[in-house]
């Protein structure tokens, strides 16, 4: 039963750290429709501005490690803009996959400049945190794996308030909904999805961040295996779709973090897929996505 | 005799010349060519399916790796009792090859098979994915099966793959696909592209089309799978992850999707692009990188979607001129 309840508790901070990347691939899904493939690397350079904030700032303290947050997930929304502008913008209206094929281009450039600027070497992660265990009962309980739920918890809330209380969480509904009706009523286009940009990148980072803290050692290509799980958790829950995206995460981290306890631990990369598969076979638009017919 | 099948011929007969010079060419540029050679049937198979059929598949390495574990496992594990201690004269040598690489993409084929008829009732992104799933799924298994290396990979592989097996099946995947796609029963695959509801609407089996392509891609695959692993002699489960697979839709997209000839020069640029930029190593990726965000900045419709009605009349269904 500890066994039990500990996995589950492994399960939950991983499947946070999953949901936090996977809303920003379901917010760029759900009003731009194509897959940003950038944006496990934006996960990575998160990390890395946390690793040299945390550098500066003092360790084990909970404002340090805030502020290292903060400087993370702020420095990822200005790159995210910037991505957004430079690159996809001049192709929006364009077949799809051309934008796919830029993100991929955009995905492998984040990826080779960081092993140029930072080595491809992997950097341990300072605890720019306090970091205890606590045993509760015969739980043992990391600080960090509480903060990733805490942080992600507070982060997830405060978008749904985002989302769905603020004038701009509207302007975004409606330009997922319908571009050109939203257009029409007078809804700034290229401001809402360069804030959509820079809301999905900044969650990305505080992933980054959290998840530096767990897995303590970063590398320019620590993006692409969570990256490619946070995406499948995404399309699990049908993509485009906000609490479908945290839905599949958690999902997600249960499932892997059981099998990795499990004896076929070695088949944890592809139980994320069968669980994909398995799903999209009986639910082709995700778990709470709505299946659309085409019509004529 | 058809014209396409004569020009079938005379690739085969001139990679074959080549092949019986190939001790005079450097064999570092051979090299380059043998893998130029394998990105070519990689790209025009998976044109099929992701440029004429529509269909966005990023399952394309898992078939390769597929075609690859199978033939190499011929040759490595029933070669030796098949051609004795002597290891055989270069025509048995050639004919197991054959073989293998035959069973290799039936393997894929039928792997295929099995991937396509669940996953192609999806569309769009969500086939992307299932593909994509089931490659890192076929990869997450050769990792864990140790009578085929494991995580370490398959190694001691003969060094069976030669400029004419890697060009004349290069020759054969673009005729067959060529040949296909412009047949009465092939023009099924367009319409499915064009438009899905009104193919169907006028009678079509497009889910079947679907399938076809697939199996036929994955069959193309699974022989340039083999084809690689008896070129590097060791095949390892990650060198077919889902970079290999996005690596060849890039040269399908950037060639122009449903453009053999502009997929071929683009799987040519593509292969060869590394290469020039050896010089440079530290900046080679970070260059391939912004050379791929221009382009599609700058050619949305792929590099080589020129208008090809003159061009095309004069080279109709001939595959490959002269391998160059």
């Amino acid at each position: 039963m500890t066994e039990f309840l500990q996995q589950l508790l492994n399960g939950l901070s991983l499947g946070a750290i999953y949901a936090l990347i996977a809303l920003g691939y379901t917010m760029v899904y759900g009003i731009l429709r194509f897959i940003n493939f950038a944006h496990s690397d934006v996960f990575m350079v998160g990390a890395f501005i946390g690793y040299f904030a945390g550098e500066h700032l003092p360790q084990g303290t909970v404002w340090g490690g805030l502020c290292a947050l903060a400087a993370a997930m702020l420095g990822c929304a200005v790159l995210g803009i910037l991505i957004e502008r430079l690159v996809y913008r001049p192709l929006r209206g364009g077949p799809t996959l051309n934008v796919l094929i830029t993100a991929i281009g955009v995905s492998l450039f984040l990826e080779y400049t960081g092993q140029l600027v930072f080595g491809a070497t992997p950097r341990s992660f300072p605890q720019i945190f306090p970091a205890k265990t606590i045993a509760v009962g015969g739980l043992i309980v990391s600080t960090s794996q509480v903060l990733v739920i805490v942080v992600a918890g507070a982060l997830m809330v405060a978008l749904q308030f985002a989302v769905y209380r603020t004038k701009i969480g509207m302007a975004m509904r409606a330009v997922s909904l319908n571009p050109r009706a939203a257009q029409l009523v007078g809804v700034n286009i290229d401001v809402v999805i360069s804030f959509t940009f820079a809301l999905g990148s900044a969650l990305a980072a505080a992933g980054g961040v959290l998840y530096a803290l767990n897995y303590p050692s970063i590398d320019p290509l620590m993006g692409v295996a969570p990256g490619l799980k946070a995406f499948v958790a995404a399309v699990l829950g049908g993509i485009g779709n906000i609490p479908g995206a945290a839905l599949g995460a958690l999902i997600l981290g249960m499932t892997e973090t059981f099998v990795d306890g499990s004896r076929w631990s070695t088949y944890k990369d592809a139980i994320a897929f069968a669980v994909l598969i398995g799903i999209l076979l009986f639910r082709p638009a995700g778990l709470l996505g709505r299946y659309t017919p085409e019509k004529v | 005799m058809p014209k396409p099948l004569i020009a079938l011929i005379a690739a085969v007969v001139a990679a074959f010349g080549v092949s019986y010079f190939s001790d005079r060419i450097d064999p570092y540029y051979l090299d380059v060519m043998t893998g130029v050679g394998i990105n070519i049937i990689l790209a025009v198979s998976l044109n099929l399916v992701n440029g004429y059929t529509g269909q966005f598949s990023l399952g394309h390495a898992g078939f390769m790796s597929v075609g690859a574990y199978l033939s190499a496992s011929i040759t490595v594990l029933a070669g030796p009792r098949i051609l004795g201690d002597s290891g055989g004269t270069a025509l048995q040598q050639g004919l197991l090859f054959l073989c293998a690489l035959i069973a290799g993409g039936l393997g894929a084929a039928l792997a295929g098979l099995a991937v396509g008829i669940p996953s192609l009732r999806l569309k769009g992104d969500y086939l992307a994915l299932v593909t994509l799933g089931f490659g890192e799924i076929i990869r997450v298994i050769f990792q864990n099966v140790d009578a085929l290396g494991g995580a370490l990979g398959l190694n001691g592989i003969p060094n069976y793959t030669t400029f004419f097996w890697v060009y004349a099946f290069a020759a054969l995947t673009v005729y067959v696909v060529a040949c296909l796609v412009r047949s009465t029963y092939g023009r099924g695959f367009i319409a499915t592209h064009d438009d899905e509801i009104a193919s169907e609407a006028v009678g079509l089996n497009t889910t079947r089309y679907k399938i076809v392509a697939f199996v036929v891609g994955a069959f193309f695959a699974g022989v340039a799978g083999g084809l690689y692993g008896h070129f590097k002699m060791t095949i390892t489960p990650t060198g077919f992850d889902f970079t290999k697979s996005i690596e060849i839709v890039v040269m399908v997209i950037l060639g122009g999707m449903g453009n053999t000839p502009g997929v071929i020069l683009a799987a040519i640029l593509l292969t060869l692009l590394p290469e020039v930029l050896r010089s440079v190593d530290e900046y080679r990726m970070v260059i391939y990188s912004l050379l791929l965000i221009v382009l599609m900045l700058v050619r949305p419709k792929g590099l080589f979607n020129f208008d090809y009605a003159g061009i095309f009349t004069r080279l109709r269904g001939r595959p490959r001129a002269t391998p160059s």
